[in-house]
Formats: C-alpha cells, structure tokens, sequence
C-alpha cells in the first residue's frame, strides 16, 4: 500500500517502490540506483532488467532541469475533466526524464524547449502527493 | 519459392462510426469478402488469428466466438494484440504459423467495434493508455503524446503547424474516393488550421476519428497460392520492434524509434532500400505520425519530411504515393482491424486493382502500422 497517494489520481495501490511517494511528501525526489550494476533508473523500479538485482538504493535528483517537449491538453480522460486546459510535459534531469504537469497557469507561450525548469513536489487539496514543473527561479 | 508466404485474400467492412450491428457480425463482413476474393472455403483454412484490443470489447476472449461464427471449428484460433498495431502482429504471426510449415493456409481477422462500450467507458480507459504507475495520473491522452512529438519536430526541425495541416488535405482528397472511409468530406487549409486545438499543437483536424470495423487477410503458402485463383502477393520483408511505455524512456520525441528499427529490419530481409518502394500505407493516426513515418521510413531525411508534403511527392503522381486511400485521417481508425485495412490496399495497389488511385506499375508495397506512441512498430514489405 502507499502507492495510491500518487498523483492526482492513482490507478496502482501497491508497488514495492512505494517510498517513492514518502519521499516526495517530504520534499525531494527520488531515483533508484541498481546496488550491484550501478544503473539509475526513473520512473523508480524495484528490479533491475540489466543485471537481474533487486537491491536497489534510493537516490536523490537534482530538482533542476530543462523542458524537453510539452503540450496543452484541451481534453481529458475520466477523472481529470474539471482540469482542462492543463499543459503536460517531459523535462530532463541529471540524464534521467520526468513526465508531468506544467504549473497552472502556465501555457505553451510561456515555455519553450530547453527552458530551465525546477520539480516541485506538492500535495494536491484532497491530500494526493504529486510534483509539477515550474520555470526555475 | 517453396518457402514463400503469399497474401491471397483481403477484406474489410466499411469503417463506419456506430456499426448496427454485433462484433461477429462486424468481423463476417472483412472474413466473407477475403473468403470471396481467396476463392477459398471454409476447410481450405487451418487456423484463425484473431487481432482486437480489449480495452473496448465487452466480449471475453473473442477469438473463439469469432471462429466460431466464421465457422473455424475446429481449427484452432488465438488472440493477438497490440494495440493499434494488432492485425499487423497477426500478420506476422501467421506468417511464421505458415512458414514452419505447421499450416498452409491462414485467416488473420481484425475487428473493434469501438462503439461497444459507452463514451463515459470509453474516456475512462483512454486514460489507462498510459503507465498507469507513472504517467496517467497525470491525465495523459493519446493526442497529448503525438503532440509532444509534434512540439519536438517543430522545435528540432522548424516542421510547422500548417505542414501538418498539409498532410490531411492530401488524407482528405483521397478520402473522398473510399467508399469504405468514414470521413469523406473534402477539407481545405483555412478549415484545418482554424479548427480547436485538441493538445497543442494538435488541432481537431490533425486526428483521425474512431470508427468500428473489420478486416481480413488471408496468407497462403506458395503451394496453397497456387490452388488460389487471384494473383499472389508475396510477403519479401517483415520488421518488428517495440519501445519503452513509458515516454520518459525515450532519446527523442522527433521520430519513433522503434519504426526506424521495425523498417531496417523489413529492407534487410527484403534487399531493398527505401527508394526501392512504389506505394506505401502509414499509421497517421495523427498528421505529425504521418510525417515522422516519413523519416523514419527513409523516405525523407530526418528532419525533411515536411518537404515530401510540401512539394506533394507523397501524392498519387509524386515520388512515393502515400495513404492514397485516405489514411487513418479519413478511413477512421478501429484499432483491431486498421493494420488489416492498410495491407488490404497494398495487395490492391500490387494486384493492380486499386481503381481510381492505383500508382502505375506499382510492384512494391510497404505498410507501417505503430501501436501506441510506437510502444509497438510492424513494417511489412511487399511485392508482385
Ligand atoms: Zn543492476
């Protein structure tokens, strides 16, 4: 369990890499470091597909980083339509990726690839723990 | 060519945007014309594939109701899926079903009827498209991946908005002229580039629409071929690759990788090179997937697909004709049965009989069929 506190809507209740998630509730984010092979991996995996490892290390990434592609949706699946318009995004950090949501209030005339971007955890007003992008200050 | 596999029957319902009609009722309609044309019956078959994603079918493991209804008793029959991709996947697996040399004669049946479940159900599971663990509760859609990619292209390349729209005048003058097609009304650049964004930069007139439909191939040996009475089309290169679900896992958003390794795959088999093509069907179920199945088919550099667009080489009279039947944009998109429908115009097209738009002398085909946001890529050559 834990899992479920994930996003602004959570479809998975149970995953061993659910400290991911206590993690964010305090402020940072984390990547999973394969404890034999060396290999990062995010999103966080419990295993490692390169050396068959499951001892995994948490470790922490920089929360600075760069837009890489991003769009506003203008329609939304079930459970996101009070939303819309919301801008999705992919950013770079420390060579791991991040898909996400953009900060509200933002539109694509405000962004441009490459910006320098900062990852913000936040909890959502029902108590979701989620993280968006904001232009880094 | 005693190992061949040969493409003898094709079929498909017309795609349409609520059949009247049930899931087996639908699949018949693709199976009956395939048969006709096959001249085949029913004990001339040694196994069904049936290809759909399930997401939109209230029926439980349909391959076998399917068979059934098709009167595939008791050959035996199995799903296969991929999503958009899946009667491609079919494809590939009846071919190596046909030569191992554990069948002669093989029905590859593609069907969605995407009506089947309500639009409320139907938003709900467009959601779960996605990782479900890291991604969808975010509220992803499957406009807002192509149209990150979009963004990409523009950013890397210079691609524009109006290049895409270019790609869907072209679906549309052709769309016109497929009976089978659901959109079929001609469209100009002004209606495009006016109509909503539905992710940007993806306007309402840069996706195609769902349809419910069917299609069916059906794949012969070389000897099998021969009892056959229409011309064969031989089956000369098949490539298959996957990418990661997860769009983070990505190195670029300007093209699918996993189409550019699906289509080196196909050429090598095939000894042949891009060039080497005369007509080809491409997964746009978005314009801008048009336009990087350019690139990442050959048929362009990276980077100067839109110049293909542009200067109308994609056209029936230009340098490689391309979604001549209307693509996706206009034929509409039922999942299952949409690779079927694009090999169905290949064999057309090679046979000769492609009517209205057939290209001159074409002697050979190629069909791009991407599942997801090339989470899964088939590319599959073919000759007369
Ligand atoms: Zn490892």
């Amino acid at each position: 369990m834990g899992f479920e506190r994930f996003g602004r809507l959570s479809f998975t209740a149970q995953s061993k890499t659910a400290d991911f998630v206590d993690f964010l509730e305090k402020g940072d984010l984390y990547a999973t470091r394969c404890g034999d092979c060396g290999l990062i991996f995010f999103p966080p995996r419990a295993d490692c597909c390169s050396c068959l490892s499951s001892a995994m290390d948490w470790v922490k990434v920089d929360p600075r980083g760069k837009l890489v592609s991003f769009t506003r949706s203008y329609f939304a699946p079930t459970g996101f339509e009070n939303d819309v318009p919301y801008v999705l995004a992919v950013a770079e950090f420390d060579n791991i990726k991040v898909f996400g949501r953009f900060k509200e209030g933002y539109t694509e005339d405000d962004l441009s690839a490459g910006m320098e971007v900062a990852l913000k955890p936040l909890t959502l007003p029902d108590g979701q723990i989620s993280y968006q992008f904001e232009p880094a200050s | 060519m005693a190992n061949d596999v040969a493409i003898i029957g094709v079929g498909q319902s017309n795609f349409v945007r609520g059949y009247e009609g049930s899931i087996r009722e639908l699949s018949f309609e693709a199976y009956r014309e395939a048969m006709q044309d096959a001249g085949l019956t029913r004990d001339d078959l040694d196994a069904s594939i049936i290809c759909s994603a399930p997401e939109y079918d209230k029926q439980r493991s349909p391959s076998g109701l399917i068979a059934e209804y098709l009167g595939l008793n008791p050959q035996p029959t199995f799903a296969v899926e991929s999503v958009c991709s899946s009667s491609t996947t079919g494809l590939k697996t009846a071919y190596a079903l046909i030569k191992s040399g554990l069948h002669q004669a093989v029905a590859v049946v593609g069907f969605q009827k995407m009506s089947e479940i309500s639009s409320a159900d139907s938003q709900e599971r467009m959601g779960r498209g996605a990782d479900i663990m890291w991604e969808s509760p975010f509220g992803t859609t499957m406009p807002a991946y192509y149209a990150m990619h979009a963004r990409a292209h523009f950013d890397t390349y210079g691609t524009t908005e109006e290049d895409l729209a270019l790609i869907r005048v072209k679906a549309a003058k052709y769309g016109q002229l497929n009976e089978k097609a659901v959109y079929r009304k001609d469209l100009v650049m002004d209606k495009i580039m006016e109509s909503d964004y539905v992710s940007s930069p993806l306007k309402r007139f840069d996706c195609c629409a769902n349809a419910d439909g069917s299609s069916c191939i059906i794949l012969a040996s070389a000897e099998k071929a021969k009892q056959s009475s229409v011309q064969p089309v031989w089956i000369l290169g098949l490539g298959s690759a996957t990418a990661s679900y997860s769009v983070t896992g990505r190195n670029t958003y300007a093209g699918l990788e996993s189409a550019r390794e699906a289509a080196r795959q196909a050429y090598r088999m095939a000894s042949m090179e891009p060039q080497d093509i005369d007509v080809a069907e491409v997964h746009d179920c978005f314009t801008i997937a048009e336009l990087m199945a350019y690139e990442n088919l050959g048929f362009a550099e990276p980077g100067r697909g839109a110049e293909l667009i542009r200067n109308r080489e994609t056209y029936l009279e230009g340098k490689i004709p391309v979604n001549v039947d209307g693509g996706l944009l206009s034929k509409g998109h039922p999942i299952g049965a949409t690779g079927g429908s694009q090999v169905r115009t290949i064999v057309q097209q090679l046979r000769g009989e492609a009517g209205k738009i057939q290209v001159p002398g074409a002697k050979t085909g190629l069909v791009h069929n991407i599942g997801g946001v090339g989470i899964y890529a088939n590319v599959i050559i073919m000759g007369s």
